[in-house]
């Protein structure tokens, strides 16, 4: 056997996770029905709670009351239920099977996945804030950088509980299972309305959802300036279970 | 000559179980039972046997997708478990179902592949030699079954590797794409590739492989060249039926003792027991007695098939 035959053949980590970023994100973004779930949905939110009395009294301007509950629309919207449903389908297809018979492996098949929902994560935070702004949006601009981490700390999360639905259930119980908790979440579950506006008896369940403490940790910075330690704790101890169980019970295929 | 030669692949005594299975009172089944094999460079081994027997199992195995209970794997000299990039960019892989993302169209998903290889063969020529550009406009969901099959055993030689495992990888084929997949497999053995790949078709084990494990319920029952399997046994009990073709309705002679000669359809003749040249003395006699000049003629060889299915019968009385 000559030397070479016995090297490898394989370009570097970071190359092949950038190639397979690329090619996530371009599979979400060619995606119909995620554009509508990753966009047109919040954009909508965005308007619906601008232009209404819905959030009366939780900022003294509505548009500054709705944006942060849109921009975590948004990443449950992409990390969870898009990201879910798209990797439930890829383990139908033997799609993660068959990448990981090539270099690129199980540890970049995740790591092209989490790049391919922080991108679209971000188109999706730039055209909301372009929108917002020109709504007379006015942040809080001691609470941008907050934000930034509240943002990320949620992809986090919700790739994790994304990922262990994905890997535990059939793909149409996938599909099922992340639409409806985002419309639940995006409804009661303290995305878009604090929890302040639920029923006293509730509050306490609501306050164990990370839907809540996202939502409610980027209205916080957002509208006041404020950095929320707890909702932090909150995100760190959902992204560390949901990734636990996710490493735990998720089956290839 | 050939012990001299490193083996790409060595399995020995593997063993899997799957389940729990219901109907089993759900205990575990055992899929493979001390399975041996090797796989050499330039040479094309296949697992021969029916569906269910565990080929694609061994084969997921041997690619680390499955771990087995029982029994050592050894792939380019290392341990196929384990996420190794660097051994995974030397192997290629063609899943039975292809694993193939249904929405994507076949060449971008192709360069996509290649790229993640330092070296990857000649794409474009792969593409042409394929023949991917005829549905290249289309998603994978449109693609027919010999359509997907190409594609992915594209996306297995994306690499250049240098064992290339194929599982099932003419099912679905039309005669003449099944022409091209057997002459690229063909030309990556002469190029030094370790090929393995399993089929339930006698016909594609006996024109492709080198070597041949026929497996049956999990465990491997013969090997061989397939020289070697299809001569295997010959001077102990060989059998080869005569049919030839001729006038309908030929009186027939009293053949000797251990043959039979019918006539199965008018003017088709068929001769068994046959098991020495002077059976066939016997009959060409007849015929310049008689007069008869035979239509057609063919001794039947015995095939892999006969290799089997003796194989398989064994199996059902132990």
């Amino acid at each position: 056997m000559s030397p070479t035959m016995s090297q490898s053949n394989a370009v570097s980590m970071p190359k092949r996770i950038a190639l397979q970023g690329k090619y996530e994100t371009l599979m979400m973004l060619s995606n119909g029905e995620q554009l509508v779930l990753a966009v047109v949905l919040p954009i909508i939110a965005l308007f619906g709670l601008t232009f209404t009395d819905l959030l009366e009294g939780v900022a003294p301007r509505s548009i500054d009351a709705a944006v942060p509950g849109v921009l975590a629309l948004c990443v449950i919207s992409t990390a969870f239920t898009g990201q879910g449903i798209g990797t439930g389908f890829d383990r139908r297809y033997g799609v993660l099977r068959m990448f990981s018979t090539t270099p690129l492996g199980k540890a970049g098949l995740i790591f092209g996945k989490v790049i391919a929902v922080l991108t679209v994560l971000a188109i999706q935070v730039v055209l909301i804030t372009i929108v917002a702004l020109l709504l007379g949006w006015e942040p809080n601009l001691l609470g941008i950088i907050p934000a930034v981490l509240f943002l990320l700390l949620g992809a986090a999360t919700f790739t994790a509980l994304g990922l262990l639905i994905a890997g535990t259930v059939r793909p149409e119980a996938t599909l099922a299972i992340t639409n409806l908790a985002w419309v639940l979440l995006a409804g009661v579950g303290g995305v878009l309305f604090p929890l302040t506006m639920a029923p006293a008896w509730l509050q306490p369940t609501l306050d164990a959802l990370p839907s809540a403490a996202l939502g409610d940790a980027l209205r916080a910075a957002l509208i006041e300036g404020h950095f929320s330690l707890a909702s932090v704790i909150f995100l760190v101890l959902w992204a560390a279970a949901g990734s636990f169980a996710a490493i735990k019970l998720f089956k290839w295929n | 000559m050939v012990s001299s030669v490193t083996p790409s692949l060595i399995i020995s005594e593997l063993s899997k179980d799957l389940g729990p299975v219901p109907a089993l009172n759900n205990r575990m089944l055992r899929v493979l039972d001390s399975v041996s094999l090797k796989a050499l460079p330039g040479q094309v081994t296949t697992l021969l046997g029916s569906n269910g027997a565990g080929k694609s199992t061994t084969l997921a195995c041997a690619q680390g997708l499955l771990r087995p209970e029982g029994g050592t794997i050894e792939l380019l000299g290392q341990d196929p478990f384990g996420d190794n990039p660097d051994l995974r960019s030397r192997v290629g892989v063609m899943l039975q179902d292809g694993g193939l993302p249904p929405s994507m169209r076949p060449i971008p998903l192709l360069r996509h592949v290649a790229g993640m290889y330092k070296k990857p063969i000649d794409i474009d020529a792969l593409i042409t030699r394929l023949d991917l550009e005829s549905f290249g406009s289309r998603t994978i969901r449109r693609l027919s079954g010999g359509q997907k099959q190409r594609v992915a055993l594209a996306l297995a030689l994306a690499g250049d590797p240098e064992v290339l495992f194929l599982d099932e990888p003419s099912a679905g084929l039309d005669p003449q794409s099944r022409q091209v997949v057997f002459d690229l497999i063909s030309e990556q053995r002469d190029l030094g590739k370790a090929i393995v790949l399993t089929t339930h078709l006698m016909d594609d084990a006996q024109r492709l492989s080198d070597y041949v494990y026929i497996i049956d319920k999990g465990r491997t029952v013969t090997q061989g060249t397939v020289t070697e399997l299809t001569t295997l046994a010959a001077s102990e009990h060989e059998n080869r039926p005569v049919n030839f073709g001729a006038s309908p309705s030929l009186e027939l002679p009293q053949p000797p003792a251990g043959l039979h000669l019918s006539e199965t359809a008018p003017g088709e003749y068929h001769l068994t027991g046959v098991s020495s040249a002077e059976h066939l003395n016997w009959l060409t006699s007849w015929w310049a007695r008689e007069g008869i000049l035979p239509t057609h003629m063919n001794l039947q060889a015995r095939s892999l098939e006969d290799v089997f299915l003796e194989f398989a019968q064994k199996e059902e009385t132990v």
